[in-house]
């Protein structure tokens, strides 16, 4: 795609048709179509353009809305009491006021992804030119934005080009949270329309994120081999400098990681990240470590390994200055987005910011030039790290015996704590002089460090528990595979017929943050469970960390288990949260290069392709953010259902079917137009679950398609059954609803399936060509 | 009597639950219920209850009071482990979304439920499912039998110590 700006004036032109006097004509760009695929019908949708297609799927997935509190607060108004169905000032309800609320956090994720993106494409641009060439796998990769070309209508191939479709995005974004204000939207249904909107729009600044970085900064071009990196606390080395990298945005990273390499630095110094960065950190520069998820960031940086904290964006914690400066690390921060304060030093000398940062005259920095982040970075670790001695803020055993007899055991602290840990209890036995209770907190808490602010007598209650686990902390030595970017079109040839057919059971891809219920142990558990099933399963963002912080009974971790390519048995980790846009671009790849549906501004028809034959299901075991949510909302329209595990049910809403209305379960057969009973596959679009072992089964069950042969589907409630036998302990009750055909039955269970088939009153039904769009049916009824 | 939410932070606005000061009141609201359903969260078979588990003074409870049961997440093995069949089993979400369905022909098909039990649910899940029913199932009163104070819910115990819980929900089994 390549366009110009067209100015034409004309003063006055005589011809033979007559005068044209001060004729002014202006275009704002002439796009030269290199793309020979025919424009579709929705090109760059505004907010109503996909709202027929919401509402199909907010009728078979109903939304059930489950609010925080009673009340709207969100205008001078107010509070508005809403409860018993009251309305507030404005006249707004219970249903759209939760509706809104799930609007407006899904603006602010999809706004973070598209800022951050506005910035890397920017920062590149001004690097490397507007025409670089956006190749992010060679010819392994000719569908490169597959996202974009689905929703925009446009094919990318140059930095520059990203422009225009951040333009779009941005100017979306901003209509859908006006929506937001009070007095717009008045309906639930059409803020949930809205709602998926915005999802979609997350989508595709998170895919311009990614290809932008994966093509200018040379990351991993969908290399199912790229390499394993460390992964874990216990793999950096302390004897070191180290720089601490925390965020998303790994443009300030680059800048030190450049740097290094150019004053010969390399290897002298320790580059390791928390969060997404440390994702993108190791795309760039594989000898960088990851810590580990985001609630990490406190046990990290009191731990006192850091001699430097670097700052960008997004899911940082807001006091990590603070907790810095406890560990007499001083703070560069890199980020407009993020500037905590501190005063910018963009301008200065290096040299200068250096020498106050290093004295401690300054506790900190705002740097908005990644190139001299990664100078002071340096230069401060350099020099800070012989005098900081690893001064850390984690007390010694003796000091938390010590303290813990301060303990009042008023249970402020279990009431503080998001999983209800048993703090209390661990504090009595640390108070009798034993840590054991503390010590297997650990593997539990999230980090919030909620428990030191309720504590009344001060205690550093997070503090002792990391103490008590400093042995597992310090032996957290794991590989990930850096993050690879997306699907390589010939993996999607080659498994586009068996997923689709139902061969390969199902794609699982565990994406999203740490607000793990039972800490992290599970996540892992549920990706060897899928991957040794043979499942394709995929990872981002903090989800592929914690997948890697397991070992087998070999000592391998999961990683190292399962090849990375996108094949059944495979783990491929895609890479930070901007990564996510391959997962939804794999399932749109699915029906525009197997199915060879047309791709471009063809938004419908590819989300029904998905929707009713690719058995994807998205599992966010520990979502917390505004940027899980409006990622979650990209996937529901898209026709790809997502678990979230307990904590998820704080979204407010569920889009649940109900297997019980067979009503809600009718699909079009496109070869005769009749209508047919598909059964509930998938059941649900967004739904948390309430343990591990009912995400596994459920994971199972929402790979079930319409489309599904008779072989797939045996293969699916193979699984499905099994899990549930072993998991749950019975048969399900519900087979006879995906039992279509007496050849959908596994063979090994065919006597006791039958039998439950016979007590239900099972009818055999047709396996259509299904489809919830009646344009595509292509045989009218007569 | 005033209570507190078991987590600090959960200010639920103006409709709270109403405490449960002695056991009679839940024994008194399930004889007046038309058609009461138990829900059973994955938590009662962890939790400690008089020299077993949660999930066996539930057993007993239900076959007594008759009230049937619906099992979430994995519970059903734990049901089945001790020999007792639930009505039904399925997840959290889902039995909240059918209890706010008018049409719902409840888990016995004798028609949607009047009074819904609620217990060993995670603290946050309980919480939101109960606001759920609250402002959308207006047929229905919620009772959490939980040892923490519930403010979603119709009728709540305030936060017990465990002791004082367990005598409570024995008298309520002796009662019912």
């Amino acid at each position: 795609m390549s366009k110009k700006g067209l100015h034409v004036k004309i003063g006055e032109l005589k011809s033979d048709l007559g005068l044209i006097k001060n004729l002014e004509l202006s275009v704002g760009r002439i796009v030269e179509e290199k793309w020979a695929e025919p424009m579709g019908p929705t090109p760059f949708p505004s907010l109503t353009t996909l709202r027929e297609w919401d509402m199909k799927l907010l009728q078979r997935y109903k939304p059930f809305y489950l609010p925080f509190c009673d009340v709207c607060c969100l205008c001078t108004f107010g509070k508005c009491d809403l409860t018993g169905g009251k309305r507030g000032a404005c006249g707004i309800d219970m249903a759209a006021q939760q509706s809104r609320i799930v609007l407006l956090a899904c603006c602010i994720g999809a706004a973070t992804h598209t800022g951050h993106a506005r910035h890397l494409v920017e920062h590149l641009i001004e690097k490397y030119g507007r025409r670089m060439p956006l190749d992010v796998g060679g010819l392994n990769i000719q569908v490169e934005a597959p996202v974009t070309r689905l929703v925009c209508g446009v094919k990318p191939e140059t930095l520059g080009d990203l422009e225009d479709i951040l333009d779009y995005v941005e100017t979306q974004i901003t209509h859908c949270l006006s929506v937001c204000h009070t007095g717009q939207e008045g309906n639930n249904l059409d803020f949930e329309s809205k709602v998926f909107q915005v999802g979609m729009l997350d989508h595709v600044g998170m895919e311009v994120a990614d290809i932008a970085q994966i093509a200018a900064y040379n990351f991993p071009k969908g290399d199912p081999d790229a390499p394993l990196v460390d992964l874990g606390y216990g793999t950096v080395n302390i004897e070191k400098p180290v720089i601490l990298c925390i965020g998303h945005n790994v443009v300030p990273s680059v800048g030190i990681i450049d740097y290094m390499k150019e004053n010969g630095l390399d290897g002298e110094i320790e580059v390791c990240g928390l969060c997404c960065t440390a994702h993108d950190i190791t795309r760039y520069y594989n000898r960088g470590k990851i810590i580990g998820p985001i609630s990490w960031q406190l046990r990290f940086i009191r731990s006192g390994v850091p001699d430097v904290v670097v700052l960008d964006e997004q899911c940082i914690r807001t006091d990590a200055l603070y907790e810095a400066q406890r560990i007499k690390a001083p703070v560069i921060v890199a980020s407009e987005k993020n500037c905590m304060g501190l005063p910018n030093r963009t301008n200065d000398p290096a040299d200068a910011i250096v020498e106050d940062l290093v004295s401690g005259k300054a506790l900190g920095a705002l740097i908005l030039d990644p190139e001299k982040v990664g100078e002071v970075a340096v230069k401060v670790a350099l020099k800070v790290a012989p005098l900081r001695k690893k001064f850390k803020a984690i007390p010694e055993v003796d000091e938390v015996l010590q303290k813990a007899k301060e303990c009042r055991q008023c249970g402020d602290c279990r009431r503080a704590c998001p999983q209800d840990l048993h703090i209390p209890e661990a504090m009595k036995v640390a108070m009798e002089g034993s840590l054991a209770k503390l010590a297997d907190l650990y593997d539990l808490c999230v980090g919030c460090g909620r428990c030191e602010e309720a504590c009344p007598a001060g205690l550093q209650v997070h503090s002792f528990i990391v103490k008590a686990g400093e042995k597992k902390l310090k032996e957290e030595t794991y590989k990930v595979r850096a993050g690879r970017g997306p699907i390589q079109d010939v993996e999607i040839r080659n498994v586009g017929s068996p997923i689709v057919l139902g061969e390969i059971p199902g794609v699982v891809a565990f994406v999203g943050c740490a607000n793990y219920p039972n800490g992290g142990l599970e996540v892992a558990e549920m990706v060897r469970e899928f991957a040794s099933r043979r499942y394709i399963v995929v990872t981002s963002g903090c989800a592929a960390m914690t997948a890697g912080m397991y070992r087998n009974e070999e000592g391998k971790t999961p990683y190292e288990e399962f090849t990375g390519e996108f094949t059944a048995g495979g783990l491929v980790n895609v890479g930070s949260c901007v990564a996510n846009a391959h997962i939804a671009g794999a399932a749109i790849k699915i029906a525009n290069i197997f199915a060879k549906r047309n791709l471009r501004a063809n938004y419908e028809e590819i989300a029904d392709y998905i929707l009713n034959r690719v058995g994807a299901v998205g599992v966010a075991w520990g979502a917390y953010s505004q940027k899980a949510a409006s990622i979650a909302a990209g996937f529901w329209r898209l026709g790809v259902p997502v678990i979230v595990g307990p904590h998820g049910i704080k979204y407010r809403r569920m889009l649940l079917g109900r297997a019980d209305r067979e009503e809600d379960w009718y699909v079009y057969d496109a070869r005769t137009g009749e209508k047919v009973y598909v059964g509930p596959a998938p059941e649900h679009l967004f739904y948390a679950a309430e343990t591990k072992e009912e995400a596994m089964v459920m994971i199972a069950k929402l790979c079930m398609r319409p489309n599904d042969t008779t072989k797939g589907r045996a293969i699916k409630l193979t699984h499905y059954i099994d899990l549930h036998k072993r998991l749950y302990g019975t048969m399900p009750e519900d087979i006879h609803r995906f039992v279509r055909t007496v050849a959908d039955i596994p063979v090994t269970m065919k006597d006791e399936i039958v039998k439950i088939l016979e007590e239900k009153g099972w009818k055999e039904t047709v396996i259509p060509d299904p489809t919830l769009l009646p344009r595509l049916i292509r045989k009218k009824k007569e | 009597m005033a209570a507190e939410p078991w987590q600090t932070a959960e200010i639920p606005g103006p409709k709270k639950a109403s405490v449960i000061t002695k056991p009679e009141v839940v024994v008194a609201m399930i004889k007046r219920a038309q058609h009461p359903v138990l829900v059973v969260g994955h938590k009662a078979a962890e939790i400690d209850f008089d020299g077993g588990k949660l999930v066996d003074f539930v057993i007993g409870f239900a076959k007594k009071s008759g009230i049937p049961v619906v099992a979430t997440a994995h519970m059903i093995g734990e049901f089945t482990k001790r020999g007792f069949k639930p009505a039904a089993f399925m997840p959290a979400v889902d039995i909240g979304n059918r209890l706010v369905d008018p049409s719902w022909t409840g888990v016995d098909g004798k028609g949607q439920h009047d009074l819904a039990l609620f217990v060993g649910l995670y603290y946050y899940m309980e919480w939101t499912i109960l606001s759920g029913l609250k402002h959308f199932a207006k047929h229905l009163k919620t009772i959490s039998l939980d040892n923490v104070y519930h403010p979603h819910a119709s009728w709540s115990f305030p936060n017990l110590s465990h002791e004082e819980w367990v005598k409570n929900l024995k008298v309520i089994l002796e009662k019912v």
